[in-house]
């Protein structure tokens, strides 16, 4: 039902994202960012994917934004010239990378598609089995801290390191 | 330094608001076996909380409630819940993981469930910790090297 809305949102994710990486003041630059993950998260609540719209709600508008903003404090809120040498670098990387991206879209199953390759595999017998072998309805918690839960342990071990090293790297006191 | 917000309006805004947020983020963690969130969710929201608070009511009202070496303590023993909650299968004569065998007076079946809830519980206090820490450090403008 809400499936036509997608299109829409993500011709305005387009648009947040250049106005996010044109905006010469970088406190618009990142409040249009925590636009741009609430879309996000918009879409995926769109196509079904409530819990995947939780966390990019939470993360990519909220805790982002948030952090981003910390980091403003800490700088400027003025953007710095790029020299014309690294816009052009930036260009050779950036359209090789895409054109691949788009060719990987390619082979890639219909969205939906029950007879694709992921929605026959094993997702079948989580979703059956869910609730007699876990007791939790929600296929998507049991999946992510059951059946699958080294990934999520390991996943739970890289924000820690992640979060320790950030917080090292700013561990600095003036001499 | 984040100075305490000059508007009486959004100080008591936040601090009516700060409470609901940290149940709604307890709701969303034990929630998550029968509805969308989880452990990573609860964490943000519940990191979020503080931030909110330092954002509002300034660093000093921010540094009596959150302890940076704490902080520290409960990321790592976020993580160690999840590891011991593994190990438990295990010593219970399983796979690493394996909720099943943990020794709680249920059956196997709503042994996973709570073994579940253990995880996520600790997911939720990582990602928490984490992200408080990360913000005290960002919003730290007196360390500027």
């Amino acid at each position: 039902m809400t499936e036509p809305l997608v299109p829409v949102l993500l011709a305005m994710m387009l648009v947040l994202a250049v106005v996010a990486v044109r905006a010469a003041d970088l406190l618009l630059a990142v409040i249009v960012l925590g636009a741009y993950g609430f879309t996000m998260s918009l879409v995926w609540s769109a196509i079904g994917a409530v819990d995947v719209a939780y966390t990019e709600a939470v993360v990519g508008a909220g805790a982002g934004t948030v952090l981003f903003l910390a980091a403003l404090l800490r700088t400027s809120r003025r953007r710095s010239p790029l020299p014309s040498r690294l816009r052009w670098l930036a260009l050779a990387v950036v359209v090789p990378v895409g054109a691949v991206l788009l060719m990987v879209v390619q082979p890639l199953p219909p969205w939906g598609d029950p007879a694709s390759a992921p929605a026959v595999h094993v997702s079948p017998r989580y979703l059956t089995e869910t609730m007699a072998e876990t007791a939790t309805p929600n296929a998507v918690t049991s999946v992510l801290a059951d059946y699958r839960g080294y990934d999520t342990l390991i996943e739970t071990v890289v924000i820690f390191s992640a979060g320790v090293g950030g917080w090292l790297l700013l561990h600095r006191r003036s001499p | 330094m984040i100075e305490r917000h000059d508007s009486v309006v959004v100080v008591t805004f936040v601090r009516a608001l700060l409470p609901i947020v940290q149940i709604f983020a307890l709701y969303v963690l034990v929630y998550g076996h029968y509805g969308p969130g989880g452990g990573f969710q609860a964490g943000v929201m519940l990191g979020a909380a503080y931030i909110l608070l330092a954002l509002a009511l300034g660093r000093e009202a921010f540094e009596r409630r959150v302890n940076e070496p704490a902080c520290l303590a409960l990321a790592a023993a976020g993580v160690l819940v999840y590891v011991v909650t593994g190990v438990a299968g295990i010593a219970g004569g399983s796979t690493f993981l394996d909720y099943s065998v943990l020794p709680l007076p249920v059956s196997p079946v709503k042994a996973r469930y709570f073994g579940i809830l253990f995880i996520e519980t600790g997911v939720a206090i990582a990602v928490a910790a984490t992200i408080v820490l990360l913000f005290c450090r960002l919003a730290d403008t007196d360390a500027r090297p």
